[in-house]
């Protein structure tokens, strides 16, 4: 039968040898996995600077982005492709709040560079390499 | 209660009553928001009502875990606590801390990053609150002359959660870099280190209220959170299929995150054997049936719902629907929520000397809270199985699909309600204890035979 000694053996070498794993995988992850999926040579001034627009503003509190944040509002990994940037630009510029069906989303009024700088940050995101997400739904054509 | 000091963790277990309340609220501020109902958006937009729901659930159930280890160091170490007055300084000071967070999401005072929302100047506070309620309960261990494993286990864990806020501190350039230490700090938090703190309570509550060998039940307490380390660690990897990571980690992920059910298993079987191996049996039925409804539940929503979506070719259409919040729900609610509420029930008689072991209003608290997130959670994966279907099957834009999900917010809210009354009736209970008296220190515990 198992001893105390021999739990206690199993919890501390299987921790330590899975940190060990982990923290392998995630430095090669930040040194080369990301830079290459992200395309960090593109990452500007602007793509940064929208970036902070897009915490400081907590977008992710009602949308989601790579899949991630919110459900009450659209994901926009892709919505520079959608949407183009003629209509994001309005939508953040305005001081109406933006209400398809109704739900409300913040009239935000930014300024035309702090529109542009949020369009750079999510074309910038719209490029990277999610692994497939999002997927491009399968039965699209049985609806019609 | 052995020890003088441990009354200090009855104003913890208040302080997280009173953040539970203020959380719902903003829960159906949000649900009713989906409806359509959004009178309030001027004041609280959605962004906020969700800020605050969950950096509540955070808090109060950090309050819940402090309180619990300010009471179980003393007990476990047979010594009074190091510098008591500071834990009462810590707690004014986290109150104080959670209440400038909450209001500043109300003035768009924030990070923007989901359950990290705290903004920058804040968190050197919450640093410091942290360093100092880990002071005193590492300082007591340091001074007691005996240290159970349980402790040991117990105070590991809330300093390995303290260091990984520090992840999430760090400000990064690129979204995806930003979004993987994000993860270190949430996913290692809850499917990592707050296991450790969960066994730990777990098995203080079962060799209380159980009778059986602490050295049985230690045993298996090492057993149960090798397992989450052997799955969780890696596990991490189910965060990292779809934001901008290499492809190893569907494959990691995939695997390990696919064992992480077997940590909460382990936790289940473990509180339901220890149960009915016990040769005695605590008078506190309601802590018994919390303790058990949390290591049960837990295993069904972190276990069971967690990996119904973690494996990639199922995440890859539900990542960022309602299907995660159907996990979140049950997972948080099981795994933390009610293992603070377990600790409040086995402890608050022995602090206030009242007896209210198995009342009606107990009761009804624990059924009503638990039938009414069963409920939630069935609205959730109904609406969450509707999002996939309509708007990543099929392709059907959003706000369309979202109308579809309207009769099964009406189910949620109505469950959230019946959730809601469980709550409140549990904390009438709590109000019904009164508070900590001097008189019952050094009361022992009676249990019966069987």
């Amino acid at each position: 039968m198992l001893s105390k000694k021999q739990a206690l053996l199993f919890f501390l070498g299987g921790t330590i040898l899975f940190s060990i794993i982990f923290i392998g995988l995630s430095i090669d992850t930040v040194v080369n996995g990301i830079p290459k999926h992200t395309h960090e040579e593109n990452l500007t001034a602007e793509v940064v600077a929208g970036k902070k627009i897009w915490d400081q503003n907590n977008c992710m509190g009602c949308h989601t982005l790579m899949g991630e944040g919110a459900y009450y509002a659209p994901e926009l990994t892709k919505v520079y492709d959608r949407l183009g940037p003629d209509v994001i630009r309005s939508i953040l510029m305005s001081k109406e709040p933006w209400q398809p069906h109704g739900r409300k989303m913040v009239a935000y009024g930014f300024s035309e560079k702090e529109a542009n700088n949020v369009i750079a940050f999510l074309k910038w995101v719209g490029e990277i390499d999610l692994n497939g997400f999002p997927a491009p739904p399968p039965h699209k054509d049985k609806l019609k | 209660m052995k020890y003088k000091s441990q009354k200090v963790a009855y104003w913890f277990f208040a302080l997280s009553m009173l953040l539970i309340v203020l959380q719902l609220t903003y829960g159906f501020i949000q649900a009713f928001a989906h409806l359509g109902y959004d009178g309030l958006h001027e004041w609280i937009p959605f962004n906020t009502s969700m800020a605050v729901h969950k950096n509540l659930l955070v808090v109060w159930i950090l309050s819940g875990f402090m309180g619990a280890a300010y009471y179980i160091i003393p007990d476990e170490t047979e010594t009074e606590l190091v510098g008591v007055k500071w834990a009462y300084v810590q707690l004014v000071t986290l109150a104080i801390v959670g209440v400038v967070a909450v209001v500043g999401f109300h003035f768009n005072w924030w990070e923007g990053r989901k359950f990290l929302e705290i903004p920058r100047p804040l968190d050197y506070f919450v640093v410091a609150n942290v360093l100092l309620f880990l002071g005193l309960i590492l300082a007591t261990l340091w001074k007691a002359k005996k240290r159970t494993t349980t402790a040991m286990i117990l105070s590991v864990g809330l300093l390995a959660a303290a260091l990984l806020y520090l992840p999430g501190m760090i400000f990064f350039d690129n979204q995806a870099t930003d979004s993987f230490f994000r993860w270190w700090v949430v996913h290692l938090w809850v499917e990592g280190v707050w296991e450790l703190i969960m066994g730990g309570i777990l098995a203080y509550l079962l060799i209380k209220l159980t009778g059986v060998d602490r050295e049985v039940i230690e045993k298996w307490l090492y057993v149960i959170v090798g397992l989450t380390f052997l799955s969780g660690i890696l596990g991490t990897g189910h965060h990292y299929y779809y934001t901008g990571t290499p492809r190893y980690w569907l494959l990691i992920g995939g695997i390990f995150s696919a064992l992480e059910p077997l940590a909460f298993m382990g936790m289940a079987l473990f509180a339901m054997t220890m149960y009915n191996k016990g040769q005695k049996r605590h008078p506190n039925k309601l802590a018994i049936n919390w303790t058990l409804g949390t290591a049960i539940v837990s295993f069904a929503g972190a276990g069971l719902l967690g990996l119904a979506h973690t494996l990639p070719g199922v995440n890859l259409y539900t990542h960022g629907t309602f299907v995660t919040a159907m996990h979140g729900h049950l997972a948080f609610w099981g795994a933390y929520g009610m293992l603070v509420f377990a600790f409040i029930t086995y402890s608050l008689p022995l602090m206030t000397g009242r007896k209210i072991y198995n009342n009606a209003i107990g009761r009804y608290a624990f059924w009503l809270s638990l039938l009414g997130m069963l409920g939630m959670v069935a609205a959730f994966a109904a609406m969450g199985v509707t999002q996939v279907t309509l708007e990543r099957r099929f392709g059907v834009a959003f706000m369309d699909a979202q109308e579809e999900l309207k009769p099964h917010l009406w189910v949620l809210v109505i469950n959230a309600s019946i959730f809601s009354t469980g709550i409140l009736l549990y904390i009438w209970n709590f109000i019904k204890y009164g508070i900590p008296k001097d008189d019952v220190i050094g009361m022992t515990e009676e249990f019966q035979s069987i």
